[in-house]
């Protein structure tokens, strides 16, 4: 079973998301999707702690913490230092989105983006077949 | 279309119209208050930064969804917004309109997309022509200014590119920045974060938040925020600080340092330019997290490729050692959350058990009545059935509350609406109307809010067009140039009233009896007999209006009639004062609920009837001697009073209508301002009912708001007293109970 947290503002898109990945042409190559949603930065930060999670994708623009000061946090904590972490931002934010890569976060997925195209970003960071490049293990401490 | 939006994914689909809608609506009220900020001459950057994100959200949304006509707009008005806070443009009342323009058109795609009106497609292609034409830009920003000070080169690469034009946006003003580091707990955080800052505000503008802590399994946070503020550290210090929370000011390092020995990235250079230039770099490499130090390769390029993958893909293995190691809490994954939304027809199905069970509850009390009067053995048990069932019935009523309250919206969801239109109807009237709005507070039925939107717009639009004089004409009889409408709402014991007042031009009797008669809305001879009331009444005439020319406004040849047909459907009635020179007022007297509703049960030629007890004044036995008939119409005088009266066994058409003997009864019924005495054979008693409609073939008839069940598998139907007094009552109507369009052709 993986778990994904989704940190993003927009209900409708964590529900989008959450379809998505939880869908069994996702999810059952999988071993199943758990996607568990949190509406802000603060929220994320509560849940991350207390569980594991294989996969985080986060939002840019919120209010309170930003995405970039989450994925800071996120990278800095003793959970989720190697978590793969998906942005999805907006395609015109892209000084944003570099800082977020820059701060540890492995892919830039700018919205709107198609099912498809959310299932191949998140395959790849979950280490499915449909993966085209890993560096493994040359980043541990 | 794409693929998003072909999938059946009905729930999330819903989900995605609700909260565009709220985002619509959330743009709406912010526009309004930035129209407010920009009279008064001070736009907070926090409101165009709340509107670029609405319209950001609403972009990424209707892309995942499909919506694309929409995704369109929003995409054009983001690039728009995204200027306007990072300060490249300026906000002015034109730049305003075109939101405002866009705010509407949104609600129109919004129900296009649903299949309830047509796409806008020529209003849409118009307003982005208009949207690419804005072109007040304004010199770049001075770059740099951040480098004179002591700030961590790791807050800096956080920040996102609008929270760094705003800090330097705040330097170039001259102001101070202040670090203030406040400890939270993580269960607590919002409401305490919201605590201060609520004090830091009218001190100055929050930058951003920064969490320091090391993200352990700690329960509480600690965050940075920096902020800038004219104040002193000693005024600002006593304003926000309090236990766990500190401030200290962030000093201006020595001038030697260089911009990019502070780390700050490289600020648009050609910031006056359409297309702003990003720069490249990662941000500080070496702020990067200690896992991520090495990497200081520069992204793939961002552009095209949907999905930019950077290289530091973890492998299964970490994974799995990540994942073989799980979360100390035992709390797990509570959601945070306070809120459902939920789906009114679900309520409705709620409210529809909770009146089968109302009915069960009265058979209970029904046999244990007569299991009490008639069986000697089975009183005592029917004492403790009796005794249950009203325990039953204290339960059930707490239910049928927590279900309407759920129900329950403030009607500020309406009035936020017409705060546009009237903004929108008067700049196109060159009219200056101020609205006053009070009780937005005052809750009412969704259903009835929903239902509000469009008579009130309408009134509103009247008032303007009809009402609020032109300009030199205020000047001429020394009114204040500036229009006001004032929209009051308040609860009325079990309505809810709601005034739309103009200080206009008002009517005059006169004008509206000869213009009624003119019209042969009625005879010169009914004329006379009508009450002031009954006069300003005849502006609810179908077809009736006093201006020759219909302007675009009010008019498309629709009248108030519509008005009052649709308030008279959500069981309520519309009432009009009118001054000459001073101004009109219109009320609306509406049930705070149609839910299910408190009735009489009275019968009347040996069938059930149910009046609904809101408008209901009191009962009274009828004495026949205190009946005179005037004017072809039977009144009864009651303490001195007059009131009119309906026999409805004669008005339904009941056989023994004229052959019975035996006492009577007067049901007084009162909606708004109008009283008439409802005749009736019996009085049985009250009852709390929900109303079903009565059906396609039925619902043209007037008279009745639907039928109930009773205990007793009878059917009654429900009397609507609004309509019944407006039948009886309204000259010039349909006299009784023909359908609705009968009396009009």
């Amino acid at each position: 079973m993986r778990r994904i947290l989704i940190v993003e503002d927009s209900g409708s898109t964590r529900a989008f998301v959450r379809a998505v990945l939880e869908a069994p042409d996702f999810a059952a190559p999988q071993g199943g999707c758990e996607v568990v949603e949190a509406s802000c930065g603060f929220d994320a930060m509560r849940l991350l702690p207390r569980d594991r999670y294989d996969l985080i994708i986060t939002d840019i623009n919120m209010t309170d913490i930003n995405g970039l000061e989450l994925i800071r946090f996120i990278r800095r904590s003793a959970h989720h230092r190697q978590t793969p972490l998906l942005v999805i931002s907006t395609l015109r934010a892209q000084q944003d989105a570099e800082r977020g890569i820059a701060l540890g976060a492995n892919v830039y997925l700018p919205k709107p983006f198609t099912p498809e195209q959310l299932r191949e970003s998140c395959a790849q960071l979950l280490g499915a077949p449909a993966r085209k490049s890993s560096e493994p293990g040359s980043r541990a401490p | 279309m794409n693929e998003g939006g072909g999938r059946g994914d009905g729930g999330a689909r819903d989900d995605f119209f609700s909260e565009a809608q709220e985002l619509v609506d959330g743009l709406g009220r912010d526009l309004l208050m930035l129209d407010e900020m920009l009279k008064k001459g001070h736009v907070e950057p926090e409101i165009i930064n709340d509107v670029f994100r609405g319209v950001h959200t609403l972009k990424g949304l209707s892309g995942l969804f499909g919506a694309t006509r929409m995704a369109g707009l929003s995409h054009q008005l983001e690039d728009l917004l995204d200027e306007l806070r990072l300060g490249r443009i300026d906000v002015d009342a034109g730049v305003l309109d075109l939101l405002f323009r866009a705010v509407s058109l949104y609600a129109r795609i919004l129900s296009s997309e649903k299949g309830e009106a047509e796409d806008p497609v020529h209003d849409v292609e118009q307003l982005l022509l208009a949207l690419g034409h804005v072109s007040n830009r304004r010199e770049g920003e001075g770059v740099g200014a951040v480098a004179q000070y002591e700030l961590d080169p790791g807050l800096l690469g956080v920040l996102t590119e609008y929270e760094e034009h705003r800090l330097r946006a705040n330097i170039q003003q001259g102001f101070a920045l202040y670090r203030i580091r406040a400890l939270f707990s993580l269960a607590t955080i919002d409401t305490a974060l919201d605590t201060v800052k609520a004090n830091a505000r009218p001190h100055g503008e929050i930058i951003t938040y920064l969490p320091t802590g090391s993200g352990g399994d700690a329960d509480s946070i600690e965050l940075e925020i920096l902020m800038a503020s004219k104040a002193s550290l000693g005024v600002l210090s006593k304003a926000i600080q309090t236990t766990g929370v500190s401030v200290e000011e962030v000093q201006r390092r020595a001038l030697s340092h260089s911009i990019h020995a502070t780390g700050l990235p490289n600020p648009p250079a050609d910031a006056g330019a359409a297309t702003p230039s990003i720069s490249l770099h990662p941000a500080h490499p070496r702020e990067a997290p200690p896992l991520r130090g090495g990497r200081s390769s520069a992204p793939a390029p961002l552009s095209d490729t949907p999905s930019l993958v950077a290289s530091n893909v973890p492998s299964p293995a970490t994974g799995a050692k990540t994942s073989a190691r799980p979360g100390s809490g035992e709390m797990s994954l509570r959601s945070v959350s306070q809120t459902v939304r939920v789906d009114i027809r679900k309520l409705d199905r709620l409210m529809t058990i909770v009146g089968e069970l109302a009915i069960v509850k009265t058979a209970i009390a029904k046999l244990t009545d007569r299991a009490r009067s008639r069986f000697v053995e089975t009183r005592e048990f029917a004492t403790e059935l009796g005794r249950l069932n009203r325990s039953f019935e204290r339960h059930l009523a707490q239910m049928q509350n927590g279900i309407l309250e759920v129900r329950m919206v403030p009607l500020g969801q309406a009035f936020d609406k017409l705060a546009r239109i009237v903004r929108q109807i008067s700049r196109e009237h060159s009219k200056e109307v101020n609205l006053v709005v009070t009780g937005a507070e005052t809750e009412i039925d969704k259903l009835i809010v929903e239902e509000l939107s469009d008579p009130l717009m309408h009134m509103i639009r009247n008032a303007i067009d009809h009402g609020i004089e032109a300009r030199d004409d205020r000047l001429r009889v020394g009114k204040p140039v500036v229009g006001t409408i004032a929209l009051n709402a308040f609860q009325k014991g079990n309505h809810v009233v709601i005034e739309v007042e103009d200080d206009g031009s008002g009517m005059d009797p006169k004008a509206l009896t000869a213009a009624a008669i003119r019209r042969g809305v009625v005879t010169s001879d009914e004329a006379k007999e009508l009450s002031q009331r009954e006069v300003f009444a005849l502006v609810f005439m179908p077809g009736f209006t006093t201006k020759e020319v219909a302007t675009d406004l009010s008019g498309r040849g629709v009248g108030l009639d519509i008005v009052r047909t649709n308030i008279a459907k959500l069981g309520g009635v519309v009432d009009i004062m009118s001054d000459v020179g001073i101004g009109t007022k219109m009320t609306i007297t509406l049930p705070i609920t149609l839910a299910i509703i408190n009735v009489l049960l009275v019968e009347i030629g040996g069938n059930p009837f149910a009046i609904p007890l809101a408008s209901i004044e009191e009962a009274i036995v009828l004495d026949e001697g205190a009946l005179r008939t005037i004017e072809l119409r039977e009144v009864l005088s009651v303490r001195g009073v007059s009131l009119p009266v309906c026999r409805l066994d004669r008005l339904f058409g009941f056989a023994s209508a004229d052959q019975r003997r035996g006492r009577s009864f007067v049901v007084i019924a009162q909606v708004g301002d109008r009283r008439m005495g409802l005749i009736v054979d019996e009085l049985v008693g009250q009852q709390d009912i929900v109303i079903k409609p009565l059906g396609r073939t039925l619902s043209r008839v007037r008279g009745f708001a639907g039928a109930t069940e009773l205990g007793d598998q009878r059917v009654a139907l429900v009397l609507d007293a609004a309509a019944l007094i407006e039948e009886v009552l309204v000259p010039g109507e349909t006299r009784f109970f023909g359908t609705a369009d009968a009396g009009r052709s």
